[in-house]
């Protein structure tokens, strides 16, 4: 039983529309009833929740100007909505949608839409196995209701910013997404969220995409939360027969982030490319947990993490495939690689095959390495200072990931954020484009 | 230029540099040939300063200066330049944006003047006609899936873009057919300019058809056994190096 959040599910009770309620209350009894985890479970086995024993006060909104936030995002052509510390700030988004898109918040559903949103919110994330999910549900008030028409070949991402402020106090920020690719579409969403400062916020997100038949998704999630951030939250994908998800993710380290992804094939010929980088250094930890459910036959998966880890850092990367019987013909493949720049630093890395069908090709593997003497020493027989060589090579390590990104200008955009991770001597970066 | 004086050197604890001699005057390219296991490619290592490598006894002077404390970086600064035998691949760095970082370093510690982004560029690519190879390689990663004359040409093309002031040549020849044998002399001879001074570490006498070396070493053991100009390299092909080692003992 845990009391963990009692405090600000009280306040939420409060604001959310009627027709949430229903979920709050089911939220708030399951979450009540959860044992929370200790490093005993399984699935919490290198991640401590310590840190959110603390008396966690509910979000407020925010008045912070764009210079105080250091809001600096670049345009990446689309609409952008802008959350601070989870309430919408219509003077930092752009609100014209592309042709095809249909973007509502719960809050301001009407009854026909809100039945909308009830047929699919929590169809896809298993709560029996996410219990944080319940969590959310407890304390949800607001989400994002995203729908990409069916036909509909939108080129222009949809840019949704989840930026924490810096209190005196630690604080939650619920967030949920649910999107909707309706049959045959296409197009591109980025979750991005950050912090403003050393950060003392505490977020609960969750995701939901829904893939109908043919659909595809260019999805991204962003972690550049950094310090004293905190985030625990989950993308749970379901994908129809013959639709494709391409789902890209970062995280940058901070005291606590833990992330589920879970994509289910649920109908022939759906194939979903999952890639991942995380950067961690002091004594930040990330823990990522990835699924892949092949429930049907002829699908296909293809699954690339690395992460670089200094400093006393800690990571975590989990990668399942779970073959059903059923999924016969599935080919699905999974790496996950990891670079040590320190002897203190620590990656618990595990990829975990189930496989019940006989007639599949699976790969996959793990490695853990520190920066490649013979490499380093060419670099440096061409001149090249030990210490820029250093992040050229990790740098490298990371840069084909960086490269599955299909949108130029968010490529553009990360490269310096992530050489300026690796370094904060401008220096040591300037080759790095 | 170079001047080395009794080098004793181990790997792994094994003696492979057994007091080796050799004097490299401004200007001179001096070809050290010697059977397998001879030391030839070790003394390359040695001063380049690669890892491993152990100097138990011996002086090395470059420039004037005793190289053996210095930084493998720092030593590329000076103009030392060893085009590897065996390049290592490094996925993700690309060969552009690691030969502007090599440049830019090098340049900036030679007190010459910077070469901005298009004037880079426009060498890169003149440079990559020289030796042969085709611009896209420069957006590849290093040497990444190069074949092996393809790794001898990216390095040549470094050689070229550094204009090092000794550049050690370990068996750039090996592997390569007749027609990369032409660019690789044609890059060295391109650059021989009465101050620039070569080694080229080879087992076969082609190359020195086409590069003419003014002193010819023979490696044996980890120490010069015999010098001569490159009358002493014909007389190698024809007989091999079993003459030598009984004209030693």
């Amino acid at each position: 039983m845990t009391s963990l959040m009692s405090r600000v599910l009280d306040a939420a009770s409060d604001a959310a529309p009627e027709w949430l309620q229903q979920r709050q209350v089911n939220g708030r009894a399951a979450w009540a009833g959860c044992e929370l985890p200790t490093r005993k479970t399984e699935a919490w086995k290198y991640t401590s929740l310590h840190t959110l024993n603390r008396d966690f006060e509910a979000a407020e909104p925010s008045a912070a100007t764009k210079e105080e936030l250091g809001f600096d995002y670049p345009d990446l052509g689309g609409a952008r909505l802008v959350f601070v510390d989870g309430f919408l700030r219509e003077d930092l988004s752009r609100m014209e949608l592309p042709a095809g898109i249909e973007l509502l918040r719960f809050a301001d559903a009407n009854a026909a839409q809100a039945e909308q949103i009830q047929a699919h919110l929590g169809s896809v994330v298993d709560t029996s196995r996410h219990l944080f999910a319940n969590l959310n549900d407890a304390a949800l008030a607001d989400g994002i209701f995203l729908q990409v028409a069916a036909n509909a070949d939108v080129k222009e991402p949809i840019h949704l910013v989840w930026l924490t402020t810096t209190r005196g106090v630690v604080f939650t920020v619920n967030q949920r997404l649910l999107v909707v690719a309706h049959p045959n579409s296409r197009a591109s969403v980025i979750e991005h969220f950050d912090c403003a400062g050393n950060g003392s916020a505490f977020t609960n997100g969750i995701t939901e995409l829904i893939l109908e038949e043919g659909a595809q998704l260019y999805h991204h999630r962003l972690h550049l939360e950094e310090a004293g951030a905190m985030h625990i939250g989950g993308v749970h994908a379901r994908l129809a027969k013959d639709s494709m998800l391409n789902s890209f993710h970062l995280a940058l380290g901070s005291e606590l982030k833990r992330i589920d992804i879970v994509v289910n094939h649920q109908g022939p010929g759906a194939h979903c490319e999952l890639n991942g980088i995380y950067l961690l250094g002091g004594e930040e930890h990330v823990d990522y947990h990835t699924c892949i459910e092949h429930a049907v036959p002829h699908c296909t998966s293809d699954e690339v993490f690395r992460g670089i880890i200094g400093d006393r850092a800690s990571a975590v990367f989990n990668g399942r495939i779970h073959i059903h019987p059923d999924a016969q013909k599935t080919r699905a493949e999974l790496h996950n690689g990891n670079l040590l720049t320190s002897a203190n630093a620590e990656i618990n890395t595990k990829p975990e095959l189930e496989i019940y069908a006989d007639d599949v090709q699976c790969a996959h593997g793990a490695t853990v390495a520190q920066l490649d003497g013979e490499m380093m020493h060419y670099l440096r027989s061409r001149g090249i200072p030990s210490d820029e060589a250093e992040v050229m090579l990790s740098y490298g390590f990371i840069n084909e990931v960086v490269n599955t990104i299909r949108l130029d200008a968010l490529r553009d955009y990360l490269r310096p954020v992530l050489a300026k991770r690796l370094s904060r001597d401008a220096s040591l970066t300037r080759h790095l484009a | 230029m170079l001047k080395i004086e009794n080098l004793h050197a181990t790997v792994n604890d094994k003696e492979i540099l057994k007091g080796l001699s050799l004097t490299v005057k401004p200007g001179e390219v001096h070809a050290i040939m010697g059977p397998n296991g001879s030391g030839k490619s070790t003394l390359g290592h040695v001063l380049a300063g690669r890892p491993g490598y152990t100097v138990t006894a011996g002086t090395v002077e470059y420039m004037g200066q005793n190289i053996l404390d210095m930084k493998t970086e720092e030593r590329a600064h000076m103009g030392l330049f060893l085009a590897f035998q065996y390049p290592v691949e490094i996925p993700g760095v690309s060969n552009m944006e690691f030969l502007k970082a090599s440049v830019d370093t090098v340049r900036e510690q030679r007190g010459m003047e910077a070469l901005d982004t298009v004037s880079f560029m426009k060498l890169a690519r003149e440079t990559c006609k020289a030796v042969d190879l085709d611009v896209s390689f420069l957006k590849r990663g290093v040497n990444e899936g190069f074949s092996g004359g393809e790794k001898k040409r990216n390095e040549l093309l470094q050689m070229m873009m550094l204009q090092p002031s000794l550049a050690i040549m370990d068996e750039t020849d090996s592997g390569l057919d007749i027609d990369a044998l032409h660019v690789v002399a044609a890059g060295v001879n391109g650059m021989r300019d009465g101050e620039r001074s070569f080694i080229l570490i080879t087992h076969y006498q082609r190359l020195l058809d086409y590069i003419e070396p003014d002193f010819v070493h023979v490696l044996s053991d980890g120490r010069i056994v015999k010098s001569g100009d490159k009358n002493l390299a014909l007389e190698l092909d024809e007989k091999g190096y079993t003459w030598i080692a009984d004209e030693v003992a």
